[in-house]
């Protein structure tokens, strides 16, 4: 602490007038100028809050915000947040991958089959390299088959709608014929944790870890930012405005572990591991929300600290601008669509862990709302605009949707029309909020 | 005064480009000295931005050569062309509208630390020291660049060609979107830039532009090379003869130049 208050001497003296940082600010919209708050993302944190807050009124028993139903939207939500995080790629590129939910079962089926029938063939069923010899061969082959599209959309200048549409066809095809339609199961039980489930958490206390871990990084990276900024002379964020930031997100982020670890153990399993009946067990965090957290940071790295993400923004905000910077406009297109089917390869993998059995029907529609998480989370189809946060966000969103309306007993159709009506919503009034901004 | 003893800083010799089975620039020789301005002039459709794309590297050449300090090279992108240092300020200014100034004069460059992250704050504070330099009111480093005016564009467009050491400045249409005062920087830039040692490729459709820049003027009709001049020995009229009607400056009789008033103020 003794750091940040050494900072804020130094910017009290930039400044000139000590006492000045700490006045009220007059309006929200100075607030968040002032702290330099991205309002966009401000903005979705304040719809996921409405709508959680408005199911938890309206359902039944007031079942939405209980720890459990959070808990199980966290997983819910991870699949197609790991991959809404490739597809914003993609799509700031001014391209698609709707070939997605394809890719998903062919890569799937190919992983079920390695630790179902050629492993156990080789030594036996369960061996304890069998998990990761399948998870690497699914990574390979999903960064493979995006990549081959991806070549396609940029060497040979086919539109890659029209490319990821064949693929949607065609990998769908082939995910049949893996195994003639057959349903692979059950999956190698190490494989099973990638999916969370009953033995897939990391218990209270590493969840714990994991949430000091995170605010260590984010007051690390934000004292960081400063001292980079200051040793340039340059202005510094208001000192409020950093403390709160921090105390504010890192109070999230305890507050979330906190609230999902009273998601207990059920009491028929803490009776079979011979504890006194009564103990409280937390769960913790399932294992496939790590990958999807893992996943947002370092995507949110490549987006913002690479120059592949640079690039990828460039031309997305203007291809021809991009070529005439000397950029390699080519590979970088390929290297989001192989990015893309890594990220599939990782979601198969998880997918097919939960569910224990990898079918040729995996990820049906997947596609459609792998973009639609993205969409709503600020991703813009006219180019170069999106976060991987947003798309995360979005991914919360259309599950907390669809979690909320299971909940109170929506049919299925009712539910995609609502869905449906909530994308075009997000979409029309972030159109309506930038051409303000525009003005 | 400028050397033209040794071998011009670049040449263009026979250039050919042609689009389909029309040529849009014709068997085409220029050349530029160190501290020298060429303007290239002509009316649209004359090939005069196809010409220069040629050597900045956005489009190749079909036939004919590049030679820089007497020497022939090979450029086929636009990486090419800036490692040779040449830079080149497109008319469309070719910036990313969605990425904010420092980013958009690094864009392809950028700096990095030495773990191969971006380095903001170095990209920023070198953006900061350039534009003190070129355009002192320019203050906005962190929005994006479609929320600045025509004049801050074109601030950033130049602050990228000259902050990495050019030999060899393109200039199409520098001052084509820009008001009085901003068109009047941008010509102290020029200046200031020839001082340097630099050569300068000027292309503009305003003739005054150039009259008053240049230290030659190459003329292109169709395609084709009409002549290239001294700007001391031409009068603006005479330019505007080769610019629309071909003809060379002892060709030009009273008659032309008065049917070229008479057709209006077609210098634009």
């Amino acid at each position: 602490m003794t750091e940040t208050e050494v900072s804020a001497t130094g910017r009290a003296r930039d400044e000139g007038a000590p006492g000045r940082a700490f006045q009220p600010p007059r309006s929200w919209r100075s607030i968040v100028r002032s702290a330099e708050i991205d309002a966009r993302l401000a903005g979705m944190l304040v719809a996921l809050a409405l709508i959680w807050i408005i199911f938890q009124l309206i359902t039944p028993g007031n079942t939405f915000l209980t720890p459990r139903n959070l808990w199980n939207l966290s997983v819910q939500s991870s699949v197609v947040a790991i991959m809404a995080t490739g597809m914003v790629l993609i799509i700031v590129t001014r391209n698609i991958d709707l070939s997605v939910g394809a890719v998903m079962a062919v890569v799937g089926m190919v992983m079920g089959a390695i630790q179902h029938d050629f492993l156990p063939d080789l030594w036996r069923f369960d061996h304890p390299a069998t998990w990761i010899v399948a998870l690497v061969i699914g990574l390979a082959l999903g960064a493979a088959v995006g990549a081959f599209q991806g070549v396609i959309v940029a060497y040979v200048g086919v539109p890659s709608f029209i490319v990821t549409l064949g693929g949607f066809l065609v990998w769908r095809g082939l995910a049949w014929r893996v195994a003639s339609g057959q349903t692979i199961a059950p999956m190698d039980s190490n494989f099973r944790l990638l999916g969370g489930g009953s033995q897939g958490t990391i218990g209270g206390t590493w969840s714990w870890v994991v949430g000091i871990v995170a605010c260590v990084a984010i007051v690390a990276l934000q004292l960081i930012k400063r001292r980079q900024r200051a040793r340039y002379g340059f202005r510094l964020r208001p000192m409020w405005a950093e403390v709160g930031l921090v105390v504010v997100s890192c109070g999230a982020v305890l507050a979330a572990i906190w609230y999902l670890n009273r998601y207990y153990v059920p009491a028929g399993v803490v009776e079979q591991r011979g504890l006194p009946p009564g103990t409280n067990i937390s769960q913790g965090l399932a294992i496939p929300v790590l990958i999807a957290l893992a996943v947002a940071v370092v995507m949110t790295f490549i987006a913002t600290r690479r120059r592949f993400g640079r690039y990828v923004y460039g031309i997305g905000g203007n291809p021809e601008a991009a070529e005439l910077a000397g950029i390699k406009t080519k590979s970088t297109i390929v290297k989001t669509f192989g990015l893309m089917g890594l990220l599939v390869g990782l979601a198969a993998a998880v997918q097919i862990a939960r569910l224990n059995a990898a079918v040729s029907s995996l990820g049906t529609g997947m596609e459609l709302n792998v973009i639609a998480a993205a969409v709503i989370g600020g991703t813009s189809f006219t180019g170069g605009v999106g976060t991987i946060a947003g798309a995360v966000l979005g991914a919360l969103v259309m599950q907390s949707l669809v979690s909320g309306m299971v909940l109170m007993r929506i049919d299925a159709p009712l539910q995609d029309v609502v869905v449906g009506i909530v994308l075009v919503l997000a979409v029309t009034l972030d159109t309506i909020v930038r051409r303000r901004a525009a003005r | 005064m400028i050397d033209r003893s040794g071998p011009p800083l670049v040449e263009l010799r026979g250039i050919r480009v042609a689009f389909g089975g029309v040529h849009a620039v014709d068997d085409v020789t220029v050349d530029l000295y160190p501290g020298e301005v060429v303007g290239l002039v002509g009316g649209n459709g004359a090939g005069k931005t196809t010409l220069i794309r040629t050597l900045s590297g956005a489009h190749p050449a079909d036939s004919g050569e590049i030679l820089i300090d007497g020497r022939p090279v090979s450029i086929n992108d636009p990486r090419d062309a800036k490692e040779l240092g040449i830079e080149t300020i497109y008319q469309t200014l070719a910036l990313a509208d969605n990425i904010d100034a420092p980013g958009n004069v690094f864009l392809g460059r950028e700096l990095t630390t030495r773990l191969g992250n971006l380095d903001y704050t170095a990209m920023e504070d070198a953006t900061r020291k350039l534009m003190s330099r070129l355009n002192p009111n320019f203050v906005n480093f962190v929005a994006p660049v479609q929320s600045l005016s025509g004049g801050q564009r074109q601030s950033v467009a130049i602050a990228r060609a000259v902050h990495f050491n050019a030999r060899i400045v393109i200039m199409d249409e520098p001052t084509a979107a820009l008001g009085p005062a901003e068109t009047a920087q941008v010509h102290g830039l020029i200046r200031q830039l020839k001082e340097e040692g630099l050569g300068i490729f000027l292309i503009s459709h305003d003739i005054h532009d150039v009259y008053d820049l240049a230290d030659r003027i190459s003329v292109m009709l169709q395609g084709r090379l009409v002549g290239t001049v001294n700007r001391d020995d031409v009068t603006v009229d005479e330019v505007l003869a080769m610019i629309i009607m071909g003809k060379q400056p002892g060709e030009v009789t009273q008659r032309d130049i008065a049917e070229l008033h008479e057709g209006g103020p077609v210098s634009g």
